[in-house]
């Protein structure tokens, strides 16, 4: 657990980058800092290692007030992350990763060997071990960067807009990859962005900091986009959030249908009815028209899943009719979006 | 040629070459050595503190300009060392590399970009451990390029220490000019260049070893 008491940080020229902070970030949860630029964020995460000293109040990591501690030893207890890696150019990737676990004393083998444990669990292949940075690219370097702060174990990681310098795709299989980590590992994370939607999508609980260094609303992110407290965090959630919102409603209430099928590559004559294409093992292919033509698909969403995707799938199918699929990808029936929104509307009783 | 064939077919002239090259050799590296050391040692100062950067780099740009023979001959003034003592030509180019050596360490440590050593920092490095193995090492490249800068210059130096004999190969050139003998200073110009290249080569190899990252980005 991280605590901040109302905590202050007023640098030497005047600037108030933190405001009588009072928060607390759960043991075991992903807590996410978001706002804009020079709201604050990474002030209040580099108080919690020490790198920057408040000037008023109280930090404590774990029930301890961490003006106590030492800071090197405080530091080496606790994970940092940063936005360009950090890594250094001149270690291999293997000697990057077992940087921390060498400081607090491990044989090099031990640590060598730890080291190639965790490129494995951030899903990195041992002989990128023996690259140097410069060799790999920027979303591998970020994994570099997670492994090397997960390497000496430490119960609390502080991750500074982890993933902002990598494109949206790679960005997006890291923010999965963390997700699947955090499940493994149970960390207590602060996560520092100024992405609303990475915040919503990575946080359990987000912080909306505004300039300043004013907190204007910590909730979980279901509630910023369905309750923000005031107008800024409403403008800084931004547009389309009562649809967002739809990501934190489950869509098991939502019955599928069973819509008529037809196997890839088989002859098809017209018809008053769309038909779905479906492969050997009944994974959807898309679609054929009323006139027999052949048509792409839209989005697909797995039974259970957010009833977003619910909706979307049936909003972007051509034949208006959402498709549904288990874990394995195989065909579950279909959904219209009136079905979805009769959901909706109910749920909101 | 045949003067040079002559020259040094005298087993003892041949015995006084190589004294005289080892003298070389241990009169131009020593300083090197010494002034890595401190160029390493002022560098971090100049880094650590602000005022002491401008101080130390204009100080350093001062010395640059002495004239060489005028610090041999000032050195035993101010230390209170003998005329002839090789001592004085081992300080003064010490006082010149480091000199020569300061200012690109101290901008090679400032160029190690911050968020790396924020990252170090972050991991729970303390300062000295920090500057040795992250700071320090990026700075390698560039003090490797100084180091070799220095090396040709102190060679070629030690040379004019033997216009106030202090010994090295500049012996043949005073020699030679005194005795009107070509032998021994074109001896003396091919050994003190083939010096140069080879320890040149030997830094090269060195600073090889010691950067292999900072060639990684071209292999791949
Ligand atoms: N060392 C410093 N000295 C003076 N002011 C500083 C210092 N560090 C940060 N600030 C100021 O404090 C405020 C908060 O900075 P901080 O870096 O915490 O913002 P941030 O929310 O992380 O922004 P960004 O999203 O751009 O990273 C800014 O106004 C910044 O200019
Ligand atoms: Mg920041």
């Amino acid at each position: 657990m991280i605590e901040f008491r109302d905590v202050t940080k007023r640098f030497d020229d005047g600037t108030t980058a933190v405001n009588g902070l009072d928060l607390v970030v759960e043991a075991g949860t992903i807590t996410v800092f978001v706002g804009p630029s020079g709201c604050g964020k990474t002030t209040s995460l580099r108080m919690v290692n020490r790198m920057i000293d408040p000037t008023s109040g109280t930090v404590l990591v774990d029930g301890r007030d961490v003006s106590g501690v030492d800071p090197p030893t405080l530091r080496r207890g606790i994970g940092y992350v940063i936005q360009q890696a950090g890594l250094f150019p001149h270690r291999t990737v293997l000697d990057n990763v077992a940087t921390v676990p060498l400081l607090t004393g491990w044989t090099r083998r031990k640590a060598r060997q730890r080291a190639a444990e965790l490129l494995e669990l951030v899903g990195l292949p041992a002989e990128l071990g023996r690259r140097y940075p410069v060799q790999l690219s920027g979303g591998q370097q970020q994994r570099v960067g997670v492994a090397r702060a997960l390497a000496a174990d430490p119960p609390v990681l502080l991750m500074d807009e982890p993933f902002s310098a990598v494109d949206p795709v790679v960005r997006e299989g890291l923010q999965d990859e963390l997700l699947r980590l955090q499940a493994e590992l149970d960390k207590t994370i602060v996560f520092v962005t100024h992405d609303i939607d990475e915040a919503i999508k990575v946080g359990e609980k987000v912080a909306v900091m505004r300039t300043g260094g004013f907190l204007a609303q910590y909730a979980p992110p279901a509630e910023l986009l369905t309750r923000p407290a005031d107008d800024f965090v409403a403008a800084f959630v931004g547009k389309d959030r009562g649809y967002r919102s739809l990501s934190f409603v489950d869509s098991s209430g939502v019955e599928v249908a069973e819509v008529p099928t037809v196997a890839e590559g088989a002859p098809v004559e017209s018809s008053s009815d769309w038909r779905l294409v479906v492969d050997a093992e009944k994974r959807p292919q898309g679609w054929i028209a009323p006139d027999a033509s052949v048509v792409p698909g839209g989005s697909l969403y797995e039974v259970g899943a957010s009833i977003r995707g619910a909706l979307d799938a049936a909003l972007s199918s051509p034949s208006g009719l959402g498709v549904a699929v288990d874990g394995e990808g195989r065909l579950a029936g279909v959904v219209t979006a009136r079905q979805v929104l009769d959901v909706i509307e109910s749920r909101r009783g | 040629m045949g003067d040079i064939g002559k020259y040094l077919s005298d087993a003892g002239t041949r015995a006084a070459l190589l004294d005289m090259l080892l003298d070389h050799v241990y009169l131009s590296l020593v300083p090197l050595v010494v002034s890595v050391v401190l160029a390493i040692a002022l560098g971090w100062l100049c880094h650590r503190f602000r005022p002491v950067n401008a101080t130390l780099i204009g100080l350093s740009n001062v010395v640059y300009t002495i004239p060489s023979l005028a610090l041999f001959a000032i050195i035993p003034a101010v230390i209170g060392t003998q005329v002839l003592d090789p001592a004085n030509v081992i300080i003064a180019l010490t006082v010149y590399t480091t000199a020569l050596l300061v200012r690109p360490v101290a901008e090679a440590l400032a160029a190690v970009p911050a968020h790396i050593t924020a990252a170090a920092t972050a991991m729970g490095f303390r300062p000295l451990r920090r500057f040795f193995s992250v700071e320090l090492p990026l700075a390698v490249p560039v003090l490797a390029a100084g180091v070799r800068v220095g090396s040709v210059s102190n060679i070629s130096l030690v040379s004019v220490g033997a216009l106030i004999g202090t010994g090295g190969l500049g012996t043949l050139f005073t020699d030679g000019f005194r005795q009107r003998y070509l032998a021994p200073i074109i001896i003396g110009i091919v050994l003190t260049l083939v010096l140069a290249l080879v320890v040149d080569l030997l830094l090269v190899l060195l600073r090889d070893r010691l950067t292999p990252w900072a060639r990684a980005g071209e292999r791949l």
